[in-house]
């Protein structure tokens, strides 16, 4: 079976998909990605018809090498990357040979990067997901010497492909709408919550993520609360009035008050997050939050209808004189031999 | 059980694709008995188009396709069921699962059975007698996989949380406060009195269930010597000697 060889490790590397959803009866959250939608970027530009089991990249990369010819899709957080050398394009599928070198710097923007081979990481799943959940012991960081079995490319011949991606990696507005504790906060504490540009704290992982200000968020209902089904995008305010976001690998039940929950799709933009850039909460209403839902599928549809065989600068192709540059040149007299 | 304030149900929208439930926002025990009610007449027989069904001590959250099922009137189908819910009768439901789950009680196994009785005003023996015979449930699995919050035992074991954290209890460690159990399925620290252990694990990944405990499982404890548990700890699945009886 292909693989990927992993012989450097820079990031907090993992392996992670969708995510098992369903199990929040049994205290295990979805856990997967932090960001799902780079997940559905590498599908539409490898052209396959779902999201697989992607490298998730924490920080920055490391060097890799494949057993066979292998197309991959670089997506998420930007980060520096050659093959051999040459600078590859990010947001874009690649074709990656035995003996290559693909080597992932830090990231550019951003937090998390996701390098996806076309068959997708073919590891043994656990309740039908092959995402890491360190904190519970599923899984684990993935260290130089691993080698990761790959599944079939469902279509090897696809060309390279690129798309730009919507910006979500240098922070931004990001909406919530409200949830079953949003009424426990005061108008005056819902006012300053909303009205504050955060900058994402220094606490932050797969868990939650932690929001900066000055200002505390209390609630004078918070003490004695039964707690609580939790879920990623809750708002969730510490004792002491931090705000937490939670994110995949959250617990499933907590005690804090959460005051809104953000927007699914405005998660991976709070995932993407490096620490000290603003993050800005806008209150919408529900039935807005309604009307933005998309199914991951529709998203996929779209995602693909963006992704465009990548046309190479020949200035920056160092071997020019190796690629058959022209094909079908012929005597010009074909139609008359016909 | 005696009802301190007239019980409600609220159905409020948690997310985009989902409800909650709730029937109190403190942990009141006729509000746990509420949503146990709720959450079992749900998995009965669920509205078309729920995704997912899970209890939280005095809530129950429902997702739901949107492509399925219509939001409002899902809302409405909710309410009228949380509103036949509180109307009663208040009662646990008759448990479909009940679960035998051998423990050591007391000396280092439950470094605070002592105290525990002590603030009950009642022998060691008789604190363990009255754990062992009492009809206890899976009120709800949180904080880690698989692991419950099991109750309720009688009023007198309102027993606070300590003011100080006992550092770290083993995996297996069962503890108690607010008439309430945890069985800790991992070494964690917690404010809760630890008077047993139990060599069932609530979470192994490789065993199949690796979360057998479900919402609402009748539990028993028996009484066992340590070295009982600590050779039930040998076994390869980590039951313990739990013994499950299927009831319905």
């Amino acid at each position: 079976m292909t693989a990927v060889q992993i012989s450097r490790a820079d990031g907090i590397l993992t392996v992670q998909d969708m995510g098992r959803p369903g199990h929040l009866a049994e205290g295990l959250s979805r856990g997967g990605a932090m960001d799902r939608c780079a997940l559905l970027e590498a599908a539409a530009l490898l052209g396959v018809n779902a999201p697989c089991a992607a490298i998730e990249m924490a920080g920055a990369g490391g060097e890799f090498s494949v057993t066979a010819p292998t197309r991959i899709a670089l997506t998420g957080a930007p980060m520096s990357a050659t093959l051999d050398q040459e600078p590859l394009q990010w947001n874009a599928s690649h074709l990656v040979l035995p003996g290559q070198k693909l080597r992932i710097g830090g990231a550019r923007a951003g937090v998390y990067g996701y390098l996806t081979p076309a068959g997708g990481i073919a590891t043994d799943p656990w309740l039908g997901s092959r995402a890491a959940h360190l904190n519970i012991g599923i899984g684990r960081t993935l260290a130089p010497g691993d080698s990761l079995p790959v599944g079939d490319d469902p279509v090897p011949e696809r060309p390279a492909h690129g798309f730009v991606p919507d910006a979500r990696f240098e922070g931004g507005t990001f909406r919530v709408i409200d949830g079953p504790h949003t009424a426990l906060f005061s108008d005056e504490v819902l006012e300053a919550f909303y009205t504050t540009a955060f900058r994402r704290g220094a606490r932050g992982n797969r868990q939650g993520i932690q929001l900066d200000a000055d200002a505390r968020f209390t609630s004078a209902h918070a003490k004695g609360l039964a707690s609580d089904l939790i879920g990623p995008g809750d708002v969730q305010m510490t004792g002491d009035g931090v705000p937490y976001i939670l994110m995949s690998e959250c617990q499933t039940v907590g005690g804090y008050p959460r005051i809104g929950t953000v927007l699914p799709s405005d998660l991976p933009l709070v995932a993407q997050a490096a620490p000290g850039v603003i993050l800005q909460p806008r209150r919408i209403s529900l039935e807005e939050a309604i009307a933005t839902i998309r199914s991951e599928a529709e998203l996929l549809r779209d995602l693909a209808g963006r992704c465009a065989p990548l046309v190479r600068d020949p200035a920056t192709i160092r071997d020019l004189l190796s690629y058959q540059l022209v094909s079908g040149v012929t005597c010009g007299d074909d139609l008359e031999r016909v | 059980m005696t009802l301190s304030t007239p019980l409600t149900a609220e159905v409020l929208p948690a997310g985009v694709d989902g409800f909650l439930v709730r029937f109190s926002l403190t942990p009141d025990p006729v509000a746990m008995t509420a949503a146990r009610r709720f959450a079992a007449r749900l998995e009965a027989g669920a509205p078309e188009g729920l995704s997912e069904i899970a209890a939280a001590l005095v809530s129950v959250l429902v997702r739901f396709d949107a492509t399925l099922a219509d939001r409002s009137e899902l809302k409405t189908r909710l309410e009228t069921m949380a509103r036949e819910t509180v109307q009663g009768p208040l009662e646990l439901p008759e448990p479909a699962r009940r679960w035998t789950i051998p423990v050591a009680f007391g000396a280092e196994q439950g470094p605070q059975l002592a105290e525990v009785a002590a603030a009950l005003g009642i022998s060691e023996e008789a604190a363990v007698r009255q754990i062992c015979e009492a009809d206890l449930r899976v009120l709800t699995i949180g904080f880690a996989p698989g692991q419950p919050y099991i109750g309720l035992m009688p009023e007198a074991w309102n027993l606070p949380r300590m003011a100080q954290l006992n550092p770290s209890v083993p995996a297996g460690a069962l503890v108690v406060a607010v008439r309430q159990f945890v069985l800790f399925g991992a070494a964690s620290a917690t404010g809760w009195q630890q008077v047993g252990r139990a060599a069932f694990r609530t979470f192994v990944p490789e065993r199949e269930p690796p979360m057998p405990l479900l919402g609402g499982d009748a539990i028993r404890f028996a009484p066992a010597a340590w070295d009982e548990i600590a050779d039930l700890a040998e076994d390869g699945d980590r039951m313990g000697g739990a013994r499950l009886e299927v009831l319905r």
